[in-house]
């Protein structure tokens, strides 16, 4: 029950827009970016804490970051007992 | 998609200025406050001048307008008494605040209208290739200062605050999310509100005195800029040749617009009341 869920993020980037000035990459505090091809990407980004240094940094904004809404385990597919009828969990 | 870039013409990016510039960062953190304070931007006037800097509102989705060079302050003050309503934005460069918009400035600040205005810092003229500002620090070279500037600059806040502003902060670049909060409460603030954001030209500032690229001079930002709060415990000899951020000045005092408005509607009442005395007048003589 205590176990902590690791957020994940998501890194939307538009690259017509990226001038590849490192400054995220340079500032990122977990190494998260890096360039290819003048351009930025998220070469790790599992990562990511989403502190948003490099979205609030950007002078072309070209980063977002979004959180990624968390699967929940009960929710899978592959955990659900199809021998329970659904309105039983509405008794 | 974040909801800052809502107040962004989209069609018109990627922006002109150089990869790095600071400029780019400021007018971010600008959208990020008016979203976070969700203003509707159909109330909102950004109004600028002429330089890298006053390109900005070419890129913002509001009601813009792009004049004369230095003059930004004195066309939003005749926005904002024709419609005190409006939330009117200047943003200028340090060029065209302190030199050539100098007079504008410090009357503006003196009459404490109701806008804000944000001074992108870069220590340059860069869209004219790299002249010195009144803002170039003493020894930085320039392409008018090819063996250093031998003026003393203006400290921006010092002179905001000597002139009647209200709300005066400085933050730089790197330091953005105090930019932004600095911003937020300026646009919040009743009155004249000065957030000044030292910013980096990379192209000419940063080449010309061998700074380096843009991640050199958000360093060189990081390594000088000393908050007031932690300055206020710091000895003396540390704050050598480092700047202050943070916020400076903030008090309360009666808004011109509002002001102005009160003194017609004084005069309106005089003129009516008089009226009736003619009318009184005439009857007393019959």
């Amino acid at each position: 029950m205590s176990e902590k869920k690791k957020r994940s993020f998501e890194h939307v980037i538009r690259e017509r827009w990226c001038k590849g000035c490192n400054v995220c990459v340079t500032f990122c505090p977990k190494k998260v970016l890096s360039l290819k091809n003048g351009k930025v990407f998220a070469e790790r980004p599992d990562d990511c804490i989403g502190c948003r240094l490099c979205e609030l940094r950007c002078p072309d904004f070209a980063i977002t970051i979004k959180e990624r809404i968390a699967v929940q385990a009960e929710s899978d597919s592959s955990c659900v007992d199809y021998a329970i009828p659904p309105e039983a969990n509405h008794a | 998609m974040s909801e800052n870039l809502n107040y962004f013409r989209q069609n018109r990016l990627p922006h002109i200025w150089c990869p790095g510039c600071g400029h780019g960062t400021v007018t971010g953190a600008l959208t990020r406050a008016l979203a976070k304070l969700g203003i509707d931007k159909n109330n909102v006037v950004v109004v600028s001048g002429i330089g890298c800097s006053s390109r900005a509102p070419g890129y913002l989705d509001f009601d813009t307008l792009h004049t004369a060079h230095g003059r930004a302050l004195a066309f939003a003050t005749g926005i904002k008494l024709s419609k005190p309503s409006l939330k009117v934005i200047v943003l200028t460069g340090d060029g065209d605040c302190t030199a050539i918009g100098g007079n504008h400035f410090i009357h503006a600040a003196r009459r404490n209208i109701d806008i804000t205005t944000i001074v992108m810092n870069n220590s340059i003229y860069g869209m004219t290739s790299g002249q010195y500002s009144p803002m170039t620090p003493t020894g930085m070279l320039g392409t008018t200062a090819p063996y250093g500037n031998v003026e003393r600059p203006f400290d921006f806040v010092k002179l905001a605050i000597a002139s009647g502003a209200t709300f005066v902060g400085r933050s730089t670049t790197y330091h953005v999310q105090l930019l932004g909060d600095l911003i937020e409460k300026a646009l919040l603030h009743k009155g004249f509100s000065v957030v000044e954001s030292i910013g980096g030209c990379p192209t000419y500032y940063g080449r010309k005195n061998k700074i380096g690229g843009a991640v050199e001079m958000f360093e060189w930002q990081k390594d000088n800029a000393v908050n007031i709060k932690a300055a206020a415990a710091m000895p003396k000899e540390k704050l050598d040749g480092k700047f202050l951020i943070g916020e400076f000045h903030n008090e309360e005092a009666p808004e011109f617009t509002s002001q102005y408005i009160e003194l017609i509607e004084k005069v309106q009442r005089k003129f009516d009341d008089f009226k009736g005395g003619v009318r009184e007048c005439a009857q007393n003589s019959d």
